[in-house]
């Protein structure tokens, strides 16, 4: 598995991380393509996998019903896609579709979740890589939602 | 191109519309041509103040390139009374133009270095002029970066033009929207995100950041973040215009005037004031 | 007392002695020039300015009390002339009309053509014009004609402009032009200048030429040489007036203080005070905020640009993109004291205030610009941008 570990830790995720700690998430990973419209996942699908985007973009987006789906985010090199695994109910919020063509590191949440458990060094590490990530993207989010943009109701 | 002589700063001068194009469902771009005279000379960032007959003024900055002849190209969305009128003008009516007024884009200061254009919505417009310039000295500056956002695909502004500019070898262009269907293929998510992805040495880079206030404070912080120094970069501020030249009180900003202080700011002088509540 | 004829003295800051008859003789000097004579009188209880012809014109034995938020005129037990401070009105009503048309726009079969109104400028004398006004109108003339872009209008009528300033003596109930440097005694910017005296030697003015014109026009009246007695009478008056202030700014490193304490919990004392009434900015003789109207007759065939007074405190003031930035009467208060005291110093160099009182006493709940600044300096420094409570101690 060697080959994937340094796939994996060369991910910008994974920078700076304890190098005894490698093993233990490399040990969860697998290799993952997606062609274009393909999906990674589906909302509501059990959270078991978080995916390293190494090339591609995905685009995550909500299909309401009756309606096409609007697309909120695309993720692209360098970026995750999924942190729900890590909050419970562990389940995807969103759909995640291939672009054009991405290559991923899927790495199994249960796996990890359970490692993380067990060894609180990990989860710390874990933890503070999500976090500002979610923290950004709740920025953004937001600033999405503000419709800067759009015209103002008079 | 010579300089209009005008008496009184408060008359406007009659422009005849020549070209209009309407960009998207909402702005149109116009061009104007003085009924006599020529147009005056402009700088990349600059404003004019639009009077439709019997209805009123509005600010709208020059979207055209200051190096070509003709007339002002002015593109305006429809936001008001005048700014409505304006978008339903077509080739051979009359406005008013008083200007050009403010402070311009630092072009010139930036030249030697990378140059960040980050625009929001309808805030490529102010930037267009300065992208011209920036454009037809090329070997004046290193990696030159356009970075554009926008609601949504059909909204995009200025799509054929950002297009043949992407083509280009040594113009980097990246493009995201708030929000997409399915058929979109680029990027969404807000502008900010590009700049991550932008090749470009903050060290030294001059950016350039037009668009609604709250995307301006947003853009700025974070090409801080990345390592641009907050005096290299400008912004396009916007308040309530009546007279444009520094004498009705209302585009007052803190201790500046808008109209003649501004638009075009440099971010550190204002960070601060940007952030107060109701300034 | 006889007035004798001295010899024509061209100085320009002679100094003479005016009777009563040569004040009269002054207002009718300048009336003859074609000057409108505008100086104070009273009316609807107030002392305003308006035209003047006779010396039965003028407030003779009038007085104000003035304090925040209250203005009476009171009978005086003598006949001065000029024994009273400011009243609402400043000359900026002249000099920057309420209400000024631009320009007319007139249908063409291809467009439209602007004309400006062919309205002969008129030429005032503003009789009676006190040091802080002398000050205000010296901002205004910083604002409107020494920027890049002149007011054309403000320009003309200032052009012609003959002042008579006189020299206060009454200290009006909400007067602080001693904490602004702006008087009571009028230093620049008159031609002539007034100390009434009024005691057991009579009723009589020093006058003062401050100009040229100022000069040439006191050597046609009838005057008497100024004696040493009536010189140092006047500045014991200038003396009296400047001791007897009643506010006091501290102006020590106010710009800063405001500038820096945008956030301060002090404007939601003032804001639940402040009806945003704007009266402040409307008696101010420095404010020049104005807005613009653009009609149109019915025909469609006429449009018109007019221009009034505007204030800080409407509503729309600050309007862009469906909204007013400044919905808050707190942010437009703050708005109005921190240009006031504070961004005027980095646009025009000096403070926008005079010390003339006139925003505290027509304030119709008596806010006092001098102790709005005084509790922002008296109370702790707060941090920036944060609406908590974080004492720096000092940083």
């Amino acid at each position: 598995m060697e080959g994937l570990e340094r796939i994996v830790l060369a991910h910008p995720f994974f920078a700076g991380l304890e190098a005894e700690l490698g093993p233990l998430i490399s040990g969860c990973a697998r290799n993952h393509r997606f062609d274009p419209g393909q999906y990674l996942a589906h909302e509501g699908d059990p959270a078991d996998e978080f995916f390293l985007i190494r090339h591609g973009k995905v685009a995550l987006e909500i299909l309401p019903p009756g309606q096409q789906p609007i697309v909120f985010s695309t993720e692209g090199e360098g970026a995750i896609v999924g942190t729900s695994w890590l909050v419970p109910p562990y389940r995807w919020r969103f759909d995640a579709r291939a672009v054009e063509l991405t290559r991923a590191i899927g790495i199994d949440a249960r796996c990890l979740r359970d490692k993380c458990e067990a060894d609180p060094r990990l989860g710390y590490a874990m933890m503070k890589r999500i976090a500002p990530i979610l923290a950004r993207r709740l920025t953004e989010t937001r600033m999405q939602i503000l419709d800067v943009y759009g015209k103002r109701a008079k | 191109m010579g300089a209009a002589a005008v008496a009184d700063p408060f008359v406007p001068l009659p422009y005849r519309v020549g070209r209009v194009r309407r960009e998207t469902r909402d702005i149109t771009t116009l061009e104007l041509t003085p009924v006599a005279g020529d147009r005056p000379d402009f700088q990349p960032g600059q404003f004019n103040m639009l009077y439709v007959f019997g209805v009123g003024e509005v600010a709208i900055s020059v979207s055209g390139d200051p190096a070509v002849d003709g007339g002002y190209i002015h593109t305006v969305r429809d936001v008001g009374a005048v700014s409505g009128a304006i978008a339903k003008l077509h080739a051979g009516a009359t406005v008013g133009v008083r200007g050009p007024y403010g402070t311009p884009w630092p072009v010139e200061a930036a030249d030697g270095g990378d140059v960040v254009f980050v625009a929001g919505g309808l805030g490529l417009a102010p930037l267009r002029p300065a992208i011209y310039h920036v454009l037809r000295r090329r070997d004046r500056y290193g990696r030159v970066v356009l970075l554009y956002g926008t609601r949504s695909p059909a909204d995009i502004l200025f799509r054929q033009e950002l297009e043949r500019w992407r083509r280009r070898l040594d113009l980097e262009v990246l493009v995201t929207v708030d929000r997409a269907d399915a058929g979109w293929r680029g990027d969404v998510g807000v502008v900010p995100r590009l700049i991550g992805r932008a090749g470009f040495d903050p060290h030294g880079t001059v950016g350039m950041v037009c668009g609604p206030e709250v995307m301006m404070r947003f853009t700025a912080t974070a090409l801080h973040d990345a390592g641009v120094a907050n005096d290299h970069i400008y912004v396009s501020m916007e308040r309530n215009m009546k007279c444009a030249i520094g004498l009705c009180g209302h585009c007052q900003f803190g201790p500046d005037f808008v109209c003649k202080d501004g638009p075009v700011m440099r971010y550190d002088r204002i960070a601060d004031i940007l952030t107060v509540r109701e300034i | 007392m006889a007035d004798v004829e001295p010899p024509i003295t061209m100085q320009e800051n002679m100094q003479a002695t005016l009777s009563r008859e040569g004040l009269r003789a002054l207002i009718e000097a300048l009336a003859a020039r074609g000057y409108q004579v505008l100086g104070p009188t009273v009316r609807d209880g107030a002392i305003v300015y308006d035209e003047i012809a006779k010396l039965a014109d003028l407030p003779a034995g009038w007085t104000d009390q003035q304090d925040a938020g209250r203005y009476r005129l009171e009978r005086r037990t003598d006949e001065a002339l000029f024994g009273y401070a400011v009243g609402p009105q400043s000359w900026r009503r002249f000099l920057h009309p309420p209400i000024e048309r631009m320009w007319q726009a007139h249908r063409t079969p291809d467009g439209f053509t602007v004309t400006t109104p062919e309205e002969a400028t008129p030429k005032f004398a503003f009789l009676g014009v006190r040091s802080c006004e002398l000050h205000a109108i010296a901002i205004q003339d910083k604002v409107l004609i020494a920027g890049p872009y002149v007011d054309t209008g403000y320009q003309r009528r200032r052009l012609d402009n003959f002042i008579v300033a006189v020299n206060c003596g009454e200290a009006g109930g909400t007067c602080f032009c001693v904490s602004m440097n702006t008087g009571p005694k009028a230093a620049a910017g008159y031609d002539l200048a007034l100390t009434e005296l009024l005691d057991d030697d009579g009723h009589r003015f020093l006058i003062e030429a401050g100009s040229v014109a100022g000069a040439e026009l006191l050597a046609t009246l009838p005057h008497l040489a100024a004696m040493p007695e009536d010189i140092a009478a006047a500045d014991a008056v200038v003396a009296r007036t400047a001791g007897s202030m009643g506010p006091q700014l501290d102006t020590a490193g106010l710009k800063e203080l405001l500038q820096s304490n945008p956030t301060h919990p002090h404007w939601d004392d003032v804001a639940a005070r402040c009806l945003s009434c704007g009266n402040c900015t409307m008696v101010c003789p420095t404010c020049f905020c104005t807005t613009v109207e653009d009609h149109s007759d019915l025909t469609g065939q006429t449009a018109e640009r007019v221009r009034k007074w505007d204030s800080c405190f409407t509503a729309d003031y600050s309007y862009i993109h469906g909204g007013s930035v400044r919905t808050e009467t707190k942010s437009r208060y703050r708005q109005w004291i921190t240009h006031k005291l504070a961004s005027w110093v980095d646009q025009f160099g000096t403070s926008g205030c005079v010390g003339c009182g006139r925003c505290m006493t027509w304030c119709p709940v008596g806010i006092d610009i001098t102790v709005e600044a005084a509790a922002i300096r008296a109370a702790p420094k707060r941090s920036r941008g944060t609406g908590q409570e974080t004492d720096h101690g000092g940083a």
